[in-house]
């Protein structure tokens, strides 16, 4: 379970908070997705759930733990798909698993058999020897989920995991994480695709100016808003039509 | 162990995979060190195989000018190259074309005769060996001067050893003069001398042995040093760009994530460049034992001194492996770390003596080149190569570059911590 109390991020020189105050519970075995449009908070929020930036205020505990008592014990507990494919271009996909593997502290068969089931479940297994440098989007997108999950995380996130990949690829992704979720993985995971999230979510939140505006089951807040069909219908109407660019 | 052997692994494929980049770490020194020690050794050569062409415009054509050329011609230095106008010679110097033009003035050797004899019959006639030693008044001689004129690019080290050499050839030609004049007075016959003009006090350099043999420093003991610790730090550069592609290309955001800390991801790096410098500093002393000779450059001679070199060639490259992790740590950007490295060993090198000898610097440059880890890696290998030492004379210096790393170290570990805390 994620309790978050009052969590907030400004950052330095910023004249706004990205994150204001923003409380949520997740379940565990959940799949939540985190909406909203561009500089909503998303990243920022999954940057400070996965420690990589520090809260200006406010607190939030994953599985009962918190990243300034349980750390690495935390770090075991969780894993991170980010938006960007974080991988050594000149080595291979499996070379690429087998390091950021052995930093979770597999080793020997077990990482091996990992790293190859995953390639096999990915559709990547002639790849595995290949320099990532010459894959294509959606197969780096494939090995980045990968590099997330080897060591079966207890909490996965995922930062916009299916953006600029083909249909294929986006199916192979999400089929996956449905199977993760069927094994217990909890998965929070911020996405623009909302017909994706509308299917593939448990619950979602859509933030705007690091705030939740709303929250909820996709099918009863499409419900509850008046003349939506889908969860865009209930995005538009709560986020409104005008431009989100953000410098 | 597990995740540093990993890290290790990763580090080591990702520099084999860039074969243009280990071309230019293993090879780009070599090629430095052949170049720098082939323009450096004919300093180091007793008799030099080059000869400078020199102008000379000869105004006085008397004994003293002969002198001056006799002299000249037999330093093996010069090529002396007459010419007849002094305005001739001095616009071929300052155009460049010649880097040196020495102007003998009218009648020198004549009034240095007229001077000195008047000197020698004062003397005389001090002590009444004069047959007539009534006060004749004294004829006022004008001081004559011989002109010099440098190219002004000439560096000053080679003006001042040219002035030095020539003070000193004059005032060998007045000596041998003034006793020359001696001696007529005195009547007696010139094939004859009855004074000894050379120098009674002479010097000889002692130089420092090894059994009953003498240890001659040549370039290649001076620059292969030198030029491998230029290059072991100049691994700087590529690995301070490592380290920040590592943060640009996202694979250290994912390491921030995952349970493993900083100093296991910098162990990999520094276990892999620790290697590459050793290979570094092994290819220059096989170049210096083989090559050197194969192309007319003196052998470096490593007879015994095997290990103590490697040790003082590990523990510099842990003190440029410590200075590349910490700017790679604080470089946001290639264009900040590569340039900022480069420059920074350029300094580094020229604090620690391998431009310019630590002694011949000013003294707050003396005092500051004490605190460059390329002086104590130099001053190292010099103890090693030249000054003969044991291991427990380079403990100071090997001591002051691992603590260098451990400082190094600390700070990029402790800098990450505070600029990632959550």
């Amino acid at each position: 379970m994620i309790q978050i109390n009052q969590l907030s991020k400004k950052y330095k020189g910023a004249e706004f908070f990205s994150v204001k105050d923003l409380s949520l519970k997740i379940e565990t075995g959940e799949i939540y997705g985190l909406l909203g449009p561009n500089g909503a908070g998303k990243t920022t929020l999954i940057s400070m759930l996965t420690s990589l930036l520090k809260p200006t205020s406010g607190s939030f505990t994953i599985n009962g733990l918190n990243f300034k008592e349980n750390k690495n014990q935390l770090k075991q507990l969780i894993g991170i798909v980010p938006q960007e494919y974080a991988l050594y271009p000149t080595l291979t996909a499996f070379e690429n698993l087998e390091y950021f593997g052995s930093m979770y502290g597999l080793k020997g068969e077990i990482l091996k058999n990992s790293i190859l089931e995953h390639l096999e479940i990915m559709g990547l297994s002639k790849f595995a020897t290949k320099k990532t440098a010459t894959f294509s989007g959606g197969m780096k997108r494939r090995v980045n989920l990968i590099a997330g999950i080897l060591h079966q995380p207890k909490v996965l996130f995922l930062d916009e995991p299916t953006v600029g990949v083909d249909v294929q690829s986006k199916n192979v992704i999400i089929d996956h994480l449905k199977f993760l979720n069927q094994q217990g993985t909890t998965i929070v995971y911020t996405s623009h695709h909302l017909i994706e999230a509308e299917v593939f979510c448990t619950r979602v939140a859509i933030i705007d100016q690091g705030e939740i505006i709303i929250k909820g089951i996709p099918s009863e807040l499409i419900k509850t808003q008046a003349g939506a069909n889908n969860l865009e219908d209930v995005f538009l109407a709560q986020t409104g039509k005008a431009l989100r660019d953000y410098a | 162990m597990h995740k540093l052997w990993a890290s290790t692994y990763k580090e080591m494929l990702l520099l084999i995979r860039d074969l243009g980049g280990i071309a230019i770490l293993f090879i780009m020194p070599m090629l430095l060190l052949i170049v720098i020690t082939l323009v450096q050794d004919s300093t180091f050569k007793t008799i030099n195989d080059v000869k400078i062409p020199v102008l000379l415009v000869d105004n006085d054509n008397g004994e003293v000018s002969k002198n001056i050329i006799d002299n000249l011609s037999e330093s093996n230095s010069f090529e002396i190259l007459q010419k007849n106008t002094e305005d001739e010679a001095k616009e071929a110097v300052f155009a460049g074309k010649y880097q040196l033009a020495i102007i003998i003035p009218e009648n020198l050797s004549a009034s240095l005769q007229k001077k000195v004899n008047q000197n020698v019959e004062g003397i005389l006639s001090k002590f009444g060996l004069e047959e007539d030693n009534s006060l004749v008044e004294k004829e006022a001689i004008p001081a004559k001067e011989v002109r010099l004129y440098f190219d002004p690019a000439t560096q000053l080290s080679f003006k001042s050893s040219v002035k030095n050499g020539i003070d000193k050839m004059i005032s060998k030609i007045e000596t041998q003069s003034i006793y020359k004049a001696f001696q007529t007075e005195l009547g007696e016959e010139e094939a004859v001398p009855i004074f000894d003009t050379e120098n009674f006090i002479s010097f000889k350099e002692v130089r420092q042995t090894k059994g009953n043999q003498e240890i001659i420093p040549n370039s290649a003991q001076h620059n292969v040093p030198a030029w491998a610790l230029f290059a072991i730090f100049f691994i700087v550069v590529p690995l301070s760009i490592n380290l920040v592609k590592e943060k640009n290309q996202g694979t250290f955001v994912r390491l921030r994530t995952q349970p493993v800390n900083y100093a296991t991801v910098l162990g990999g790096k520094t276990i892999v460049y620790l290697v590459v410098c050793l290979i570094q500093f092994t290819l220059m002393l096989l170049v210096g034992i083989f090559l050197f000779p194969a192309i007319g450059l003196p052998q470096l001679d490593v007879s015994g001194k095997l290990p103590m070199l490697y040790a003082v060639a590990l523990f510099s490259g842990l003190a440029a492996i410590g200075l590349g992790l910490l700017l790679g740590t604080i470089a946001k950007t290639q264009e900040q770390s590569a340039p900022f490295g480069a420059i920074m060993v350029v300094i580094l090198a020229a604090l620690g003596g391998v431009w310019v000898p630590v002694f011949v610097m000013p003294k707050l440059m003396q005092s500051i080149s004490k605190i460059s880890p390329m002086n104590w890696g130099l001053e190292a290998f010099y103890d090693v190569f030249l000054r003969n030492v044991n291991f427990v004379k380079i403990l100071p210096e090997i001591s002051l570059l691992l603590l260098f790393f451990i400082i190094t170290i600390l700070i990029a570990i402790i800098y990450n911590q505070k600029k990632n805390a959550v």
